[in-house]
């Protein structure tokens, strides 16, 4: 069998096991966000909380509780690193310096998990697991709460409540990340990915002597890793490192855990606006933009164009023997059209225009299925956008699901997809204009540019993933960075729950004659349009600049 | 005012309690149980899938190693011990620059571009060295027989895999190296080829360690 024809088979057994997956895994979480019965162990932790489960809360409440929860997270996980010397399990490793552990603590809270710091050598046992390992729960809980929180928007009418977000975040970490958690890490173990706490500790090797191991709750943040899309490893070489994804079917494994819940919640949203139908044409939407981007991912990487491809043959640089070019291209598009940003290959050593692919994927604003959540929101903003050009096309109120969209609805949307863009390129001319940042470059030329430009595309979008060659262990870069994370992650939240609380508001509007059908494949090629438009504009001259020029250029 | 710093500090109270409580769930119990459930089922993989020779822990099955000749005095790179089957370059490996207590081995990649001078010359060495080093009177390597991940680093910089090509390509040079028969070592690597998992999962590997420790044996008893 040519490696081809494998890696098409490995993306059909994907599909395959996602669309298994879709119905019961969808009406699953619907009913998770619906009941109105708690489970013993969530009064308890209500309890914990001194929070009342059941007080319907406003948009302006909702966010805070987000924004509080969210605040205190970052301080938390900051003093944690802070105070590493001090703390039992730290296998001796010192305190992280602030600059550092600021990036890091503003990464995971916003479920990017950009990683400025080397985790073999600067994270002990305990900031691991109940530091970064926790964020990456509730990170993702998060991210699901205020997807939920619109859905609700959508669905409610002449109300401006839109649910208890204590309620939805413990709902989310204890019924659907913590259950897919457990039995994923015992998968991962099974094949291979270590469980320990052994520390660090000498291992013969072949030739005598020996050669110094971690040990470490691996397969448990894995697990999460994948499944939260958060994709900050244990590991600095993330999940290409045999111990976070030892096997072939490992590999496959962890892409179908970081695609399952981004996918299935657009079942939920079906479900929750009482419409499957709806829920239909926006996966048909990510799955159009995700089969595509993954095509012509496999396309330019068995192509292997580059002058130092062209010499070794083939496309392996920063890619393992065991996934090879299929699986490689598989797992970076599903990585970076999510916020995940873990990564099984390396994509600073991608073709140049398979560089360029991992970028735009995460320029899209990561949408096609997107973060846990995160994906659902934004891609039902530019299904908002979407209807507000059409309806400029027949010169009619654009109204979806039933809720007019008008002047305040559409400046939330607008708000929403300018703010990712404007932060991604101030901060990349900004890079680029003074003297120092530059020096951090491992390539140069081109490819030098790209590097900075993934890492802010990356920080603002909270995807993780990076041009590894750059060396961001900076003050410039661990600050600007973290500031980029923290407005990419918060400012957008901002907008989204407005627009909820706007939409719970609003009286439903019956469907006349005239109404666009947005179940239609029709409404899902409209999106899809909109989704590369927008964003092809934006981004196209800085895109030019650095990966197109670098691939048309070999 | 006053209501609002008190709302606010009321907030972030919670907030912390929630934070808190979570943590306990998701930082204490969640690890501990799956390491509990780990070490009772799997406890060899949990563990680093150690293997053993003549009873002595030589590695793990997933982590590549190294097997070069000692350094000589005035060299900064060690040359590769051609009586052993070679795995794949490893230039994106570092080691630690913090917590120097450790000589750990920080798992990386390049991180090179296409086309990036030292990526090329890399690539370029490498594919000189593999053709010359495996060329032996009697059997010549093409250029064209050095598979892609012969001359290039893995991800992780600790792939413990090469292809069956590039193990076929060092059939020659281990029967010469330590006298053995051809046939016998090709054997050898045809019982080490791993196929793609059910048929179409990832790609055809051998693995170096397994294999070489299994070369060793073979010496042995020759």
């Amino acid at each position: 069998m040519s490696p081809v024809l494998a890696g098409v088979l490995q993306l059909l057994a994907l599909i395959a096991a996602l669309a298994l997956a879709y119905r019961p895994l969808g009406d699953y979480m619907a009913r998770v966000y619906s009941s109105d019965k708690h489970l013993r162990v969530e009064k308890w932790i209500y309890k914990g909380i001194g929070a009342n489960p059941n007080a319907q809360m406003r948009w302006p409440a909702y966010l805070r509780g987000v924004l509080a929860f969210s605040a205190v997270s970052v301080l938390f996980l900051y003093l944690l690193q802070r105070v590493q010397g001090h703390l039992p399990g730290s296998l001796g490793f010192t305190a992280i310096d602030p600059d550092q552990a600021f990036n890091t603590a503003a990464s995971f809270v916003t479920n990017t998990n950009w990683q400025s710091y080397y985790g073999e050598q600067a994270m002990g046992h305990v900031v691991q697991t109940a530091g970064l390992a926790v964020q990456n729960f509730v990170s993702a809980a998060v991210g699901m709460a205020v997807a939920v929180a619109l859905v609700r928007g959508f669905a409610r009418s002449r109300t401006g409540e839109l649910g208890n977000f204590w309620s939805d975040l413990v709902r989310g970490t204890v019924r659907i990340l913590l259950p897919l958690s457990v039995v994923a890490a015992v998968v991962l173990v099974a094949c291979g990915a270590i469980q320990n706490f052994a520390g660090i500790h000498s291992v013969g090797q072949f030739f005598g002597g020996s050669q110094q191991w971690n040990g470490g709750a691996v397969a448990s943040q894995e697990a999460i890793k994948e499944v939260g899309t958060n994709g900050g490893g244990y590991f600095n070489a993330n999940s290409a490192h045999p111990f976070e994804n030892p096997t072939p079917f490992s590999n496959l494994f962890e892409i179908f855990l970081l695609l399952v819940i981004p996918f299935a919640l657009t079942r939920t949203f079906g479900q929750m606006v009482g419409s499957i139908r709806q829920g239909y044409a926006i996966l048909a939407t990510m799955v159009t933009i995700w089969i595509g981007f993954t095509a012509l991912m496999m396309a330019t990487e068995f192509h292997h164009h580059g002058p130092a491809f062209d010499i070794a043959g083939g496309a392996m640089e920063g890619k393992e023997t065991r996934f090879g070019v299929g699986a490689s291209s598989i797992f970076a598009v599903a990585t970076t059209l999510t916020s995940t940003g873990a990564v099984n290959s390396f994509h600073s050593s991608f073709t140049g225009l398979g560089g360029g692919i991992t970028m735009l994927g995460m320029q899209l604003g990561e949408i096609a299925p997107g973060g846990t959540g995160s994906g659902l929101y934004g891609m039902l903003i530019m299904a908002i956008i979407a209807v507000f050009i059409a309806g400029l096309m027949v010169g009619r109120t654009p109204e979806y699901l039933g809720k007019k969209i008008g002047t305040r609805e559409i400046k939330f949307a607008a708000c929403y997809i300018l703010i990712t863009p404007a932060l991604v390129l101030v901060f990349t001319a900004a890079a680029m204009a003074l003297s120092t940042p530059g020096h951090s470059m491992t390539n140069s030329g081109a490819h030098g540019f790209s590097e900075i430009l993934y890492a802010y595309t990356s920080g603002a979008n909270n995807n993780g993933s990076a041009f590894a060659g750059l060396n961001a262990d900076t003050q410039w870069f661990n600050s600007t960075i973290g500031l980029v994370m923290l407005l990419g992650r918060f400012v957008p939240m901002v907008f989204v729950l407005a627009l909820a609380g706007s939409l719970a508001e609003q009286k439903p509007v019956p469907a006349t004659a005239g109404t666009l059908r947005t179940e239609k494949p029709l409404f899902t090629g409209l999106l899809v349009g909109a989704v590369l438009i927008i964003t092809g504009l934006t981004y196209f001259p800085a895109l030019a600049l650095g990966p197109l020029a670098e691939g048309l250029a070999s | 005012m006053n209501n609002s710093v008190t709302n606010t500090a009321r907030l972030l109270w919670a907030g912390l309690r929630a934070l808190l409580v979570l943590t306990v769930v998701c930082g204490v119990l969640y690890p501990l149980a799956v390491t509990g459930i780990a070490q009772g089922i799997f406890p060899g993989r949990a563990n680093g899938s150690e293997i053993k020779a003549d009873g002595k822990v030589v590695g793990s099955s997933l982590i590549g190693q190294a097997y070069n000749l000692p350094l000589k005095k005035g060299q900064e790179t060690p040359e590769p011990d051609l009586k052993w089957f070679q795995g794949r370059p490893q230039n994106g490996l570092g080691t630690n620059s913090v917590n120097t207590q450790y000589s750990l081995i920080l798992s990386g990649a390049t991180n090179r571009s296409g086309d990036n001078a030292d990526l090329i010359k890399w690539v370029k060495d490498a594919k000189a060295a593999v053709i010359k080093d495996n060329s032996v009177p009697g059997y010549t390597v093409e250029p064209a027989d050095v598979p892609a991940e012969a001359v290039t680093s893995s991800g992780s910089g600790l792939d413990p895999d090469i292809s069956p090509q590039y193990a076929d390509i060092q059939v020659h040079r281990i029967a010469e190296k330590n006298r053995l028969p051809v046939a016998q070592v090709q054997k050898l690597v045809d019982e080490h080829t791993d196929g793609r998992t059910l048929g179409f999962i990832g790609e055809p590997r051998v693995n170096v360690l397994e294999l070489n420790i299994a070369l060793k044996e073979l010496v042995a008893k020759s």
